[in-house]
């Protein structure tokens, strides 16, 4: 306590000072760490075994209930036909697994996922892979808004468009869009990083604490607290890696991407060590 | 939360009754409280159609008097359309308490709506050559089969499933609402207008009538107010981006076109389909995939987005 009263004076700090600085990425994570978690539902799966089933004719529970039942049986590779834009579908998957929907996912579709590899052919609504901890998601068209919302991991990748509030409170992982994205991207994201190849709404990366943002086309305007970053040869080769892995590129290559940072210094987040921000986020 | 749907016909028309039932069916989990139409059929320049009722669902269930009172009423709408010199052409009885009249009628439509509305549980649903707003408590499904909408040929229609957040569960608080006093000219709308009443207080200050405490309602007045001060539909509805504060996004249609606004924070949620011969628009993509069997292209609009369509 004595320490704290002499020395962590706010200003002292830098709490009320207008200074900004960008921050770069950081490990929190041991994977020692992650190596050890397991999950008690998931499913021992093998990616030559395939299955498909028309989902025409189903609601959202007997579809989910019927992806459950095809991994419990040791299918690794699962197609779904025609889920017509129903909700929630492919969520709560815990374990490796190659599932393609063909066709068009509606709200909260594949969220909550931690593992699986991801391919939908058509569009997803708003809060697509919302939670996600790990895999890949694919989107071959467009996608609603809070596309990735308090996304921890993995690779999630729209093709074409998303709507407002891309990435919102993320916490990990990769967004990459293909077009646009709408306003208040990047808002409240706390780690992370997000690629978008075309133009940026406004309120690009409001109230951000941390990761970083990559931007091809125009920003229509920067949130409170977002700052343009520099980039750096480290990560211009991530970069170049990362699309690649898509078969994306950015309009004018990676070393010409508008890289935007937290620029604000945070009492309650700055000044904790990496093991605590885990506890934090 | 309340669903909205809209569809367009372009340069054709279509069964825009069954098409428009199937997505507000597929919206039900949105607003099950009440259901309504604004069809859009082939205009007829010399007739009106005018769609009115003369009482709330929920009044015939309260005590005999009401069965007389209802044909009391509808005796005396009648008397002062005759009155104004209209004539009626064609009647048909939707519901004990609502009606759908033709009528031959070549003067001021306003007098004429207000001397209808005058009549105690008289209100004005619609009133032009092509709108017929159609609304009723239940779901799609019910208030199709009841007033008969599969079927209904035109060229484009809005519609609405409503969750009642703000405002009573009754016809009179149920979308879609007519810009009173502009022939077809039709609203629905999700989500919530936080400036409601200093914005509707200043349109009553203008002689304006609002018939609900709906915050939706505003939306149409608000828009009949501008265009009746020489604004263009598209005009007015960028201007209620600005104007109007909360989260919202609204469709409107008049009789050949149709149009949505999203508010600048996009906080209510459209999707869209966009082919050169028909358009879709709803509040989830599983109320557009009701009406097409295969694979199409949909996209979200943005934030302040306004866009308007010719039928």
């Amino acid at each position: 306590m004595e320490k704290l009263k002499g020395e962590h004076l706010s200003h002292e700090m830098g709490m009320h000072t207008e200074q900004l600085a960008g921050r770069t990425q950081q490990i929190f994570f041991s994977p020692a760490e992650e190596e050890s978690f397991t999950y008690p539902h998931a499913f021992e799966v093998d990616f030559n075994k395939r299955a498909e089933f028309d989902a025409r004719e189903m609601d959202t529970r007997g579809i989910n209930l019927k992806i459950r039942e095809l991994m419990s049986q040791g299918y690794g590779t699962i197609v779904v036909k025609n889920p017509l834009a129903k909700h929630s579908l492919g969520v709560g998957i815990l374990n490796r697994l190659q599932l393609y929907f063909e066709g068009s996912l509606g709200y909260f579709g594949v969220g909550l996922i931690d593992g699986p590899n991801i391919r939908i052919k058509g569009r997803v609504g708003w809060s697509c892979a919302e939670n996600m901890m790990s895999g890949t998601v694919i989107i071959e068209k467009n996608a609603g808004s809070s596309f990735g919302a308090a996304m921890r991991g993995g690779d999630l990748v729209c093709r074409g468009d998303v709507g407002a509030r891309t990435g919102i409170d993320m916490k990990g992982g990769t967004i990459i869009v293909g077009g646009r994205t709408g306003a208040f991207s990047g808002f409240m994201m706390q780690r992370g990083r997000m690629i978008v190849l075309g133009d940026a709404g406004k309120n690009l990366g409001d109230s951000m604490y941390d990761g970083t943002i990559y931007v091809g086309g125009n920003i229509e305007s920067l949130g409170v607290d977002a700052v343009p970053g520099e980039m750096t040869d480290l990560e211009a080769a991530w970069l170049e890696r990362k699309l690649k892995m898509y078969d994306m590129q950015a309009p004018n290559g990676v070393r010409n991407l508008k890289k935007i940072v937290a620029g604000k210094q945070l009492w309650n987040y700055d000044n904790l060590e990496p093991t605590e921000k885990k506890i934090v986020l | 939360m309340c669903g909205i749907a809209g569809l367009i016909h372009r340069g054709s028309s279509g069964d825009i009754g069954r098409e428009m039932t199937r997505m507000l069916q597929s919206l039900k989990h949105r607003g099950p409280d009440s259901t309504g139409y604004a069809l859009y059929g082939m205009a007829n320049k010399n007739d009106l159609v005018l769609r009115f009722k003369v009482a709330e669902q929920e009044d015939m269930a309260k005590g005999f008097d009401i069965h007389h009172k209802v044909k009391d009423r509808k005796a005396e709408i009648d008397r002062r359309i005759a009155e104004l010199g209209g004539k009626i052409l064609q009647e048909e009885q939707a519901t004990e308490y609502a009606y759908r009249y033709r009528i031959a009628y070549d003067g001021d439509r306003r007098k004429l709506a207000d001397y209808i509305e005058d009549v105690e549980g008289g209100e004005i649903l619609s009133l032009g050559t092509a709108l017929e707003l159609i609304k009723d408590l239940g779901d799609a499904k019910r208030v199709s089969e009841q007033y008969k909408i599969p079927g209904f040929q035109g060229t484009h229609a809005i519609g609405h499933t409503r969750m009642a957040t703000e405002s009573d569960v009754d016809i009179r608080s149920a979308h879609p609402y007519w810009a009173y006093p502009f022939a077809d000219v039709s609203v629905v709308h999700n989500g919530q207008l936080t400036n409601y009443w200093g914005n509707r207080r200043a349109l009553e200050r203008k002689g304006h009538r609002f018939v609900s405490n709906c915050d939706s309602e505003l939306i149409a007045v608000y828009l009949a107010d501008a265009m009746n001060e020489g604004a263009k539909l598209e005009d007015a509805m960028r201007a209620s981006i600005d104007q109007l504060d909360g989260v919202f996004t609204y469709l409107v249609a008049t009789s050949d076109s149709l149009g949505m606004a999203k508010d600048t924070m996009a906080a209510k949620p459209m999707v869209l389909h966009e082919s050169d011969d028909f358009i879709a628009m709803a509040s989830e993509e599983v109320a557009i995939r009701s009406i097409f069997p295969t694979e199409i292209d949909t996209f979200d609009p943005y934030d302040g987005e306004v866009r308007v369509w010719k039928s």
